[in-house]
């Protein structure tokens, strides 16, 4: 793996500046590996990690089961691609398991994303059914814990 | 209240000097918002899984005491750990015992094997508590100094040249906190057939052995005749970031297994079970954890050492541990007016070498168990401190 991939999965927030320093590299070098992890789609994009409460977020997300037919060419293919091609589609899978497809999907309020399930995907010939569960609190996204209050800490400024 | 209460310590208490990392502290507490690399830890928290075992373990309500050498589980996990890291093996049974922390196992194998007035031999710049340990124990401390033309190794010349008659003991550590030096092979043969020629016991304090970042770790005691003269000390606090579990172990000769555990009985007793318990879900599944961490460390070490050279600091690389140990000789100041200047012109926390022996001197220990960011922001703020005091 890139020295600058390995980086950038540590989760530290650095800048380009930062991350050439930490590696021993140029600035430019930085930039050109970012390029071509870009370019190989190796690295897709960046976004944030909120904390839903404290942003005040009131997005809806919902976990919702779906069932498929396979086809001949392809398997689920063409249909998760269909489906994962809304904008209101925030992730889908394929799954092992009683049903195909796990589709996290997100909207401004619960008659958003349920017109979504209704309107949208059942309708999509080759859905065969839905099962909807709505997220009720997060605890934890992509390795950040919410709601633990971060305390002071005890540990010495200097030790032994 | 009267402070003539004075009277009533000890006087080989009274003569201990103060630990000259607490007065530094008592300067750094004052300024909370500088930034600390004077950190002897890791900051990273216990993996979760090895805290959840401990929380298991209170859960269901493992509260007492246990076996004075430890959990017989533990001691069978920490023989298969040094089996396999170590390549020695002892029995769980009679040669292996659960402390306190490496601390306490350190200061139990001195008052187990020191009589008044015994020397004991060991190498500076070190970890504050190894001078007190043995004058606490009646026994008379023999300095080896280290430099940095042997990256902080230990000269098997130098032990020979600081050998005198009456020695008993021979502590080492490596890598060595605060100089993160260690000692290869070679040398360590030399002074391995030195200790057997002069009958010395080894304490071999190896702690940090697992961040080890360059070449394989070796501990003397895996050297022929060794293993039988050497009390080998390690713990989890720094390699699983257990500081605050305090918790580590001896492993040695039965004999001398036993009269440690003698001095723990009667002092310590046991240590916490609950660390124990953690102990040993470090043991089992802690590897990939660890492993993760040494990485960044590494990473972070080519930063600082980087740095520092690049500010005009020579700086050693340092092969393990989490310390940079550069010099400050350049400046022309002494260790500790380098370190207060820092401080209160720049808002930047290193220590003194000296606070690490009279051969610390000309140096300073700055620990890179910090984020990549605080690194890069405290090694600017130096090197604009070096090029000032320089002009």
């Amino acid at each position: 793996m890139s020295s600058v991939l390995q980086l950038l999965l540590e989760g530290e927030h650095l800048n380009t500046a930062q991350m050439a320093q930490v590696l021993g590299l140029s600035e430019s070098d930085i930039a050109a590996e970012l390029k071509r992890l870009e370019g190989e789609e190796i690295l897709l994009g960046w976004r944030p990690v909120f904390n839903p409460e404290r942003a005040q977020e009131t997005i809806v997300r919902a976990v919702i089961e779906v069932k498929i037919s396979p086809e001949r060419d392809g398997g689920f293919d063409r249909l998760a691609t269909r489906i994962s091609r809304f904008d209101s589609v925030e992730s889908c899978y394929l799954m092992s398991g009683s049903y195909d497809l796990l589709v996290i999907a997100t909207g401004s309020d619960l008659r958003d994303v349920a017109t979504f399930v209704s309107e949208r995907l059942a309708s999509i010939e080759g859905v065969l059914s839905t099962a909807t569960h709505f997220m009720l609190r997060a605890y934890k996204d992509h390795g950040h814990i919410f709601s633990s209050p971060t305390e002071d800490s005890d540990k010495p400024a200097v030790s032994a | 209240m009267a402070d003539d209460s004075q009277r009533f310590v000890a006087d080989h208490v009274v003569s201990l000097p103060r630990s000259g990392i607490r007065d530094f502290f008592a300067i750094v507490a004052a300024m909370p918002q500088a930034i600390s690399l004077g950190i002897g830890e890791p900051d990273f928290v216990t993996p979760w899984h090895i805290r959840e075992a401990a929380i298991f373990a209170l859960e269901k309500g493992k509260t007492s005491y246990t076996d004075n050498l430890g959990l017989i589980r533990l001691r069978r996990e920490i023989n298969t750990y040094v089996e396999h890291n170590f390549e020695l093996s002892y029995n769980p049974d009679n040669e292996i015992l659960v402390a306190v922390g490496v601390s306490e196992a350190l200061d139990i194998a001195l008052r187990a094997v020191l009589n008044p007035g015994d020397k004991v031999l060991y190498h500076e710049p070190c970890y504050v508590s190894y001078s007190p340990s043995i004058l606490l124990a009646h026994a008379q401390p023999i300095a080896i100094g280290t430099s940095a033309e042997d990256q902080f190794g230990i000269n098997p010349d130098a032990v020979e040249a600081a050998w005198e008659p009456g020695c008993k003991v021979l502590m080492l550590n490596f890598p060595t906190n605060p100089t993160g030096g260690v000692t290869e092979r070679a040398k360590l043969e030399r002074i391995a057939k030195f200790a057997i020629e002069k009958d010395l016991l080894v304490i071999s304090d190896e702690i940090y052995s697992e961040l080890t970042f360059e070449g394989e770790h070796t501990s003397i005691a895996t050297l022929p005749g060794m293993q039988e003269r050497t009390i080998f000390l390690h713990g989890f606090s720094k390699a699983f970031a257990m500081t605050g579990f305090r918790i580590g172990y001896a492993c040695g000769p039965a004999p001398l297994i036993e009269a440690m555990m003698k001095v723990h009985q009667y002092s310590m007793l046991c240590a916490p079970i609950l660390s124990q318990e953690a102990a040993i879900e470090a043991l089992k599944n802690g590897g990939p954890a660890v492993a993760k961490m040494k990485e960044q460390y590494h990473r972070r070490r080519d930063l600082i050492v980087r740095r520092f050279n690049e500010s005009g600091l020579t700086c050693h690389l340092p092969k393990g541990s989490f310390y940079a140990f550069p010099s400050i000789q350049s400046t022309g100041m002494s260790s500790m007016d380098f370190c207060r200047g820092l401080l209160t012109e720049e808002e930047v926390a290193i220590v003194p070498g000296t606070a690490f022996g009279p051969s610390g001197a000309g140096f300073a220990r700055a620990s890179f168990s910090t984020s990549y960011e605080r690194i890069i922001e405290a090694t600017d703020r130096i090197e604009r401190y070096v090029d000032k005091v320089r002009k």
